[in-house]
């Protein structure tokens, strides 16, 4: 991927979720977390994540942030402009978020990790048929052997082979998640409305 | 040449960005989405490290797995979460943090 295109993506990403932090308005805030999304799954779609970043676009930027400007509009929230910054938490918030980039920063860029470019480390895509074991299935050799990355089927092949029993459990936790949202907005009876 | 530690300086950035949000702010839907953020910002670094650790010459798609179940809890939690702030507004009619004291005594 050229330099550029990343730097770009980076700042899309890292500019909208600025603003997400900063906005006064509810809905402002709630779009830009949207546009950061996006931002996030170009980077991941630049990892060669294709599968990812697709799930990062249908679930965070259409599902979650519907989610939530539903309910900023269903509650009526308005712009908190005229109530007074109380500066504590802010620049207790500006130091520990700037200590733990620079901590970050110093960790990500001394070790052998800034060694490591999309140049050096390739995908073998025809090296990989002979090395798949179980995943070699014909769809995916297939893939392989034409020099594309089934990315959806070996994600799907790891999901089902090794994690089956994480997966049901995963179902689970939405069911139960969904029961708890409807016992949750449940009015009591006898309620004040 | 963008190497991992570019994609991980843009993952611990994000993941300040959505820190600081949780500190500072009141609004407590905005506190929700920095959460959102911080979730994104450790999968960013789930997939960089995915790309960049080569098993057989594909990325390493256990760490991929991991990022999907991370969405997966993600959107649980957000609707769990959503209906406990909505319930939240209807007794206090408020969605400031500084607004629920109750366990203040």
């Amino acid at each position: 991927m050229p330099p550029l295109l990343f730097y770009l993506l980076a700042l899309i990403t890292l500019g909208f979720g600025f603003m997400v932090v900063t906005g006064r308005n509810p809905v402002t805030c709630a779009l830009s977390l949207a546009a950061s999304f996006v931002g996030l799954a170009a980077l991941f779609l630049s990892l060669d994540a294709y599968f990812i970043g697709i799930i990062q676009i249908l679930v965070y930027a259409g599902a979650v942030m519907v989610l939530f400007l539903f309910i900023i509009m269903l509650l009526d929230i308005k712009a908190e402009e005229h109530k007074k910054l109380n500066l504590a938490p802010i620049i207790s918030g500006i130091v520990v978020a700037v200590l733990l980039v620079v901590q970050i920063f110093a960790v990500a860029t001394s070790t052998g990790l800034a060694g490591k470019t999309a140049q050096n480390t390739p995908l073998e895509l025809a090296e990989a048929v002979g090395k798949l074991g179980k995943a070699a299935l014909p769809t995916i050799t297939n893939d392989l052997k034409a020099g594309t990355l089934p990315d959806v089927k070996l994600i799907g092949f790891t999901l089902f082979e090794q994690y089956g029993f994480h997966l049901q459990v995963v179902g689970l936790l939405l069911l139960v998640g969904t029961i708890g949202v409807v016992v949750l907005s449940k009015r009591e009876k006898g309620g004040a409305q | 040449m963008i190497s991992l530690s570019h994609y991980l300086v843009v993952s611990g950035m994000l993941f300040a960005l959505g820190l600081a949000g949780v500190i500072a702010r009141r609004n407590i839907l905005i506190v929700y989405m920095c959460l959102e953020m911080m979730l994104s910002a450790a999968n960013l670094a789930l997939v960089g490290f995915s790309r960049f650790h080569l098993v057989n010459g594909l990325p390493d798609y256990t760490a991929q797995s991991l990022v999907f179940f991370t969405i997966t809890v993600a959107a649980a939690e957000v609707a769990v979460g959503l209906a406990i702030i909505v319930a939240l507004f209807r007794s206090k009619q408020s969605v400031d943090v500084e607004s629920v004291t109750k366990l203040q005594g």
